[in-house]
């Protein structure tokens, strides 16, 4: 057992002594193992900043675009229309030699050609589209009648390399459909290819309007579809027109000539029917070009000076249609030769005759670039489906092939925070609505009324939250017996842990029908609680004096437990007799009937409520602080020259802790800004604009919990959302700060007196 | 009246005023904490069914039985603007909502009756009540338990006898659900990791037919073959379990027959006493604690829930420690003090009033889409297009919320730390220790109550959050727990169930919110309880940690 005692042979700081020059690595290596930690983790949460910016930047990023191909157009004849496939590098091109061409778009080459053989003598005069990304044309022929050519874009993947395979199809036969039956040649033809019918407005050579409806039966034994003919002729006497527009939902019919008076049809009915003439450019302005946006209810006229104005039709009191100008863009001061349409969003090209090119976005009223594509006027544009490329053809045949970088147009200073008129609307409004079933739905990214229902809802909470929290903070801290302190402050302290799931649920749930039925009860408690704590207080003043010593000091808060709980009792007894003797047994309808104040049942002042209960503790415990940490002396001061402890309160404590209270209402305001779930649970998340205590709200932070799952990654709805992450982050941040450096400033004041 | 003024004067009408506001929060806890308890504990209680006639508002008479769910008064006003007629004279007039059950014979389970139309109510005893697996309980009056469809015992001898039967058919629905469960699942996990493994063998160019594919198709054939042997017994099983049912005689006089493979329970409150009340009550509660939901989970119990809860806290917690701590302690014992740590001080101080959406946001953003995205591609080809870690999940959501309350943690031990006197430190350095030692050996274990203090408030925030966890993968039902018997039994890519969300969706997502709503208020219940208490643990440790380091001082 000797050798369990062993002498100290060494000393331990001896500086050859191979233990503690360990010891000194192992104190190395902690340091920069904290120190690398450390900043670690201050990195990664300074990451969440960065990140938000990052994801939030490319909406930011202003659009690119280069000239990629220029070559002569490929094939003959002239070009009647041009598109390109999903991924722009293959392009479809039909001429009036009665040939479709595909080429490639990067050098021109063909890559197939179709001659339609089945028309014999007839030429092609005319072609209309149908809705972008169909890829159905109608050709209009010289005989009077029509034929429906689809052109396919297969895509096959062999050996893992796409290629496209590009074919005709016929969906209604490779015989031509009889439209005129004149059999005169057709000068201008728009067509609509519907659920269940296929739609023909055409022009013929001698002014006369027909409308061919083909009726679609399909037989349920095999997938065969019959067409079934109904045909009129709706203008006799002849028009000049220059552009025929049918809109997809086959109810509107346009017509306008080159000085821009148009013509407005109905077709829904069997009979078409006009509806109005408007002249669509300025005065003494002609008209360039005119397409329809896609989804088809919007209209685009260039005037022959370089105006683009969008027109869409607008319901007025009288429950009839008007096509009402909307909006302007910018002025390119020379005739618009083309105007092209992207095919998935609410964005168009526009060419010059000084063959510059122009990308617009309708919804944003945005110009994202104008460029110059061409020496020559440009006479035709396609935008590829992608919208990332355009092909345009100038007046010396040339095609010119660009690459678009523009992701995101929908977004600008006005159709994020002003008033947009939105396509079906009848006045502009702040709109938010993101979710769409289909492409011809125009998203509406409006953060005003998610951020004025921030506010709402932020507002209401304070007017709750700030007088009970800064009043109780108050008497906690100069009145209360400490002994009574010592269990009011975990209570409240205990109450901001509280989930903020489980009072949003309570307020949805359990609050909003209580106060449904006993709404007068709510107002009484309101007006009635304060008097009552008044007239207990007069009360107890004028009791005995004898009496009155035996009540200790700094209890009052106990002694009007019952009071308010009575109070409360009360309140809700005389509800129902209340609402009988007033309001015709039925507040509710009252409030609307009589004062034509809307209710909904989950509503601003459920969430103040609900909101104010969350933000009490926070604004409380800092006031409380703020207020408990006046130094002693300074009261002491002003008590011994005579002042009442409400004066010294009011004119030392409070002026001295100012700062300290107003920091917790700051940050009270950050918290009640940015909770989620309570309003989330407590509101019925309609993003309405109006001030109304009786109507719901949706704020920045629900609507991000309600539409962040669904939203495709970096697309623009996806940004946005980010973009409302951000503003939160850096609102709150920014009060929590100012409010933090307030705090410092005053602790060190504190500590200088 | 000169009295009132004086008394304004002094002041202190406002200090009752400041009182009054006190004692209100006060209450309005209390009374939110109350009213969270009794409704959540009176779920469980066996209320007495009612039998009563009733005269509906066209005159004509039904019978009417239930139980009393919840009552009000309205203003006969109200009720005259709908069109009931209510006698004249009448200012108010109570209203009972009666749940009456059957969803599956009557269509609704619940009823709104006015007290005056109610005749002669009485609760007979031999009224029954049935949980059931679906259409929710069943209320009525028993006829005939029979087997195979031949009568066995009717009239009193039925209701022993449904008590031995159901016995029996609670022991097989716990046999049918280890096979289904725990068998059943693992020959299916099993069967997709061999799917998935065939499928990076193709990946990685492997030759059809060559030998390892051979042998992914015997462990294949294995497992086919044990999957058809636990089929079978089941089968067995499902048929055994269907051989008893009983006949019964529901409200409006029609007798149905219900299988006894559908109950779950089956009492008669108006026969019980005090202590098999009381017995029942707790059978129910611990139903509610140990057992899975059912029907959308409006029914049953909470345990996954409370299983993902507690997982996801422990893995925020293992994530959330040490690089709080480490932070706390950079800060605070090695960055050089100036204006950049306050700088740094401020700003962590403040992200703990960031939003939690934001975080939430952040999640989603950068450990799912990005990290999540990037990790699948990088190590688990083979299931792709079918993300893995490229969609919410344990994992993701521990990190959101080891993020979201790392300043918490960091606030508090750098309290601690700055608590600690000098003088101790300085005497661990005079007897020669380095300053690693110093911490480690002193002022952390010193500092250790603080961190645990933070470590408990950032548990306590963890648990009572939903929204962020909304988007990084919290799921209504969750079909497996991320904690079970397959290897690698711990699943961090698995989507977890939440008490907190499970409040969320079952109060405002439930197609039956009235009665899901009885369950919601236990589960805040639970779920305050579990805050309420690690929240009194935090305070209580801090003021102990008070305490001690004033000692220290003097």
């Amino acid at each position: 057992m000797s050798e369990s005692i062993r002498p100290v042979s060494r000393r331990l700081d001896a500086p050859a002594n191979p233990r503690h020059r360990w010891r000194m690595i192992k104190d190395r290596m902690a340091r920069h193992g904290v120190a690398f930690g450390g900043i670690g983790v201050i990195i990664a949460i300074v990451l969440i900043f960065f990140y938000l910016l990052y994801v939030v930047f490319p909406l930011f990023i202003p659009a690119s675009s280069e000239a990629v191909a220029q070559y002569a157009v490929p094939g003959e004849g002239s070009t009647l229309y041009l598109e390109m496939e999903e991924q722009a590098g293959l392009a479809v091109r039909y001429s009036d030699a009665g040939r479709v061409l595909f080429f490639d778009t990067a050098d021109g080459t063909s890559q197939g050609e179709v001659t339609l053989s089945q028309l014999g003598e007839a030429t092609i005069t005319t072609l209309a589209r149908d809705v972008p990304g169909s890829h159905t044309v109608a050709l209009g022929l010289s005989d009077g009648r029509a034929l429906v050519v689809q052109h396919k874009f297969s895509i096959s993947y062999p050996n893992d390399v796409r290629t496209v395979t590009p074919r005709l199809d016929y969906p209604y036969g490779e015989e031509p459909l009889e439209l005129a039956d004149s059999g005169m040649t057709l000068r201008r033809l728009a067509m609509s290819d519907g659920e269940d019918r296929l739609l023909f407005a055409a022009l013929d050579a001698e002014g006369q309007l027909h409308v061919v409806k083909y009726h679609k039966e399909s037989s349920f034994l095999d997938e065969e579809v019959t067409l079934e003919r109904e045909a009129e002729v709706v203008e006799d006497e002849g028009v000049e027109a220059d552009y025929l527009l049918l809109e997809p939902s086959q109810r509107h019919l346009y017509l306008a000539d080159g000085s821009g008076e148009l013509l407005h049809y109905d077709v829904s009915d069997e009979e078409a029917t006009l509806q109005e003439r408007v002249k669509l450019t300025p005065k003494g302005q002609g008209l360039g070009s005119l397409e329809l946006l896609v989804g088809g209810y919007s209209l685009l006229a260039g005037s022959d000076q370089g105006e683009v104005i969008q027109w869409f039709p607008v319901r007025d009191e009288h429950n009839h249609y008007k096509l009402t100008e909307i909006r302007r863009f910018h002025s390119q001061d020379r005739g618009i030769a083309s105007i092209a349409t992207e095919e998935r969003r609410k964005g168009f090209l526009v060419a010059d005759e000084l063959g510059r090119v122009g990308i617009y976005h309708a919804t944003a009223h945005r110009t994202i670039m104008v460029e110059q594509v061409s020496d020559a006027p440009i006479v035709r544009m396609s935008s590829s489906p992608r919208s990332n490329a355009f092909l345009a053809e100038d007046s010396n045949g040339q095609l010119h092939f660009w690459k678009v970088e523009n992701e995101h147009p929908e977004v600008s200073w006005s159709s994020l925070w002003g008033k947009v008129h939105y396509e079906g609307y009848e006045e502009p409004g702040y709109t938010w609505q993101s979710s769409s079933a289909s492409n011809d739905f125009e998203p509406k990214f409006s953060l005003t009324p998610l951020a004025f229902g921030t506010l709402k809802a932020a507002f209401y909470a304070m007017m709750i939250a700030v007088p009970l929290a800064i009043l109780g903070a108050i008497y906690t801290a100069y009145f209360m017996a400490p002994r009574m302190r010592k269990v009011v402050k975990p209570t409240i302290e205990i109450m901001e842990a509280l989930p903020t799931v489980i009072l949003g649920f309570l307020a949805g749930l359990w609050l909003a029908p209580v106060m449904e039925d006993h709404l007068p009860a709510i107002f009484v408690l309101l007006l009635l609680m304060p008097l009552a704590v008044l007239l207990f207080g007069y009360l107890i003043h004028r009791l005995p004096s004898g009496l009155r010593a035996r009540i200790p000091e700094g209890w009052e808060a106990a002694l009007l437990i019952p009071v308010v709980t009575g109070i409360t009792w009360f309140s809700f007894a005389i509800s129902l007799p209340m609402e009988n003797l007033l309001f015709g047994g039925d507040m509710r309808s009252w409030l609307s009937n009589e004062m034509g104040i809307g209710y909904d049942q989950r509503n601003s002042l459920v969430v103040g409520i609900a909101m104010g209960f969350a933000v009490i503790p926070t604004i409380f415990s800092i006031a409380e602080d703020a207020i408990f940490s006046v130094p002693r002396h300074l009261t002491n001061g002003s008590l011994a020259l005579g002042a009442t402890p409400w004066q010294t309160l009011v004119r030392v404590v409070i002026l001295t802790a100012s700062p300290g209270i107003f920091s917790a209402v700051m940050i009270g305001m950050g918290r009640a800004v940015g909770e989620t779930m309570i309003v989330l649970m407590a509101t019925g998340n309609t993003p309405v604009m109006d001030f109304s205590i009786f109507q719901g709200m949706r704020t920045l932070s629900a609507n991000i919990a309600v539409e962040m799952p669904e939203s495709e990654v970096a697309s623009t709805h996806y940004r946005i959302l980010f973009l409302a992450a951000l503003v939160l982050f850096m609102f709150t941040f920014v009060f929590n700060t100012l409010a933090e450096i307030v705090r410092q400033r005053l602790r060190r004041k504190y500590s200088s007196l | 009246m000169k009295d009132i003024k004086q008394w304004f004067r002094s002041g202190s009408p406002w200090v009752w005023l400041n009182a009054g506001a006190v004692t209100a929060s006060i209450v309005m806890v209390a009374a939110l904490i109350m009213l969270i308890a009794v409704r959540g504990l009176g779920h469980f209680w066996a209320k007495p069914i009612f039998e009563a006639e009733y005269v509906e508002a066209d005159g004509t008479t039904i019978r009417l039985i239930g139980e009393i769910h919840d009552s009000e008064r309205v203003p006969a006003e109200r009720l005259r603007d709908k069109g009931v007629a209510v006698a004249q004279g009448v200012e108010t007039i109570q209203r009972f909502l009666v749940k009456t059950g059957n969803r599956d014979t009557g269509g609704l389970d619940f009823r709104w009756a006015l007290e005056s139309q109610i005749r002669e109510r009485h609760f007979p005893e031999e009224l029954i009540a049935l949980e059931r697996y679906e259409w929710g309980n069943f209320y009525g009056y028993l006829k005939s338990v029979k087997e195979s469809g031949e009568i066995i015992a009717e009239g009193e001898a039925a209701w022993p006898e449904l008590l031995t039967r159901l016995q029996r058919v609670a022991e097989l629905h716990q046999q049918i659900k280890a096979i289904e469960k725990v068998e059943i699942g693992a020959v299916n996990y099993n069967m997709e990791r061999l799917r998935l493994r065939g499928r990076s063998l193709e990946l990685d160019g492997e030759e059809a037919g060559s030998r390892r594919f051979v042998t992914l198709d015997e462990e294949r054939a294995v497992l086919q073959r044990e999957y058809e042997g636990l089929q079978r017994n089941l089968n067995e099983l499902l048929h055994q379990v269907e051989r008893d049912s009983i006949t019964a005689e529901v409200m409006d006089g029609r007798i149905v027959e219900l299988p006894l493979a559908q109950v779950v329970r089956a009492y008669r409150p108006n026969a019980m006493g005090m202590f098999s009340k009381i017995g029942f009550y707790m059978s129910k509660l611990w139903e509610f604690v140990s057992e899975d939901p059912r029907e959308a989970n409006t029914e049953g119990g909470i345990f996954p829930a409370i299983f993902g809860t507690v997982l996801m806290v422990i893995l925020m917690s293992i994530f959330v420690t040490p690089f709080g701590v480490v932070a706390a302690v950079y800060l605070r014992e090695y960055a050089k003090q100036g204006p950049l740590t306050r700088t740094i001080r401020i700003a962590v101080n403040n992200l703990a009033g960031v939003p939690s959406i934001v975080y939430g946001v952040f999640g989603l953003g950068f450990f799912v889409y990005f990290l999540g995205g990037n990790i699948d591609q990088l190590f688990f080809p083979e299931a792709l297009p079918s993300p893995t870690f490229g969609t919410g999940g344990l994992m993701w959501a521990s990190l959101t919320l080891a993020i979201l309350t790392v300043p918490v943690v960091i606030v508090a031990t750098e309290e601690g730390l700055s608590r600690i006197p000098r003088s101790i430190r300085e005497g661990s350095m005079a007897l020669g220790a380095t300053k690693a030692e110093t911490l480690w050996r002193t002022v952390l274990p010193m500092a250790s109550p603080a961190m645990m203090t933070g470590l408990i408030l950032a548990v306590a925030r963890a648990a009572g959050e939903v929204a962020p966890l909304m988007l990084v993968g919290v799921v209504k039902l969750a079909p497996s727990l991320g904690l079970d018997g397959n290897y690698p039994f711990l699943h961090l890519d698995r989507k977890f169930m939440h008490l907190g969300f499970h409040i969320y969706d079952v109060g405002f997502q439930s197609p039956n919110v009235e009665a899901a709503r009885p369950l919601v208020y236990a589960t805040a219940l639970l779920l305050v309880l579990v805050i309420v208490l690690l929240n009194l643990a935090a305070i209580a440790i801090r003021n102990h940690l008070r305490e001690k380091y004033r000692a220290l001082e003097h």
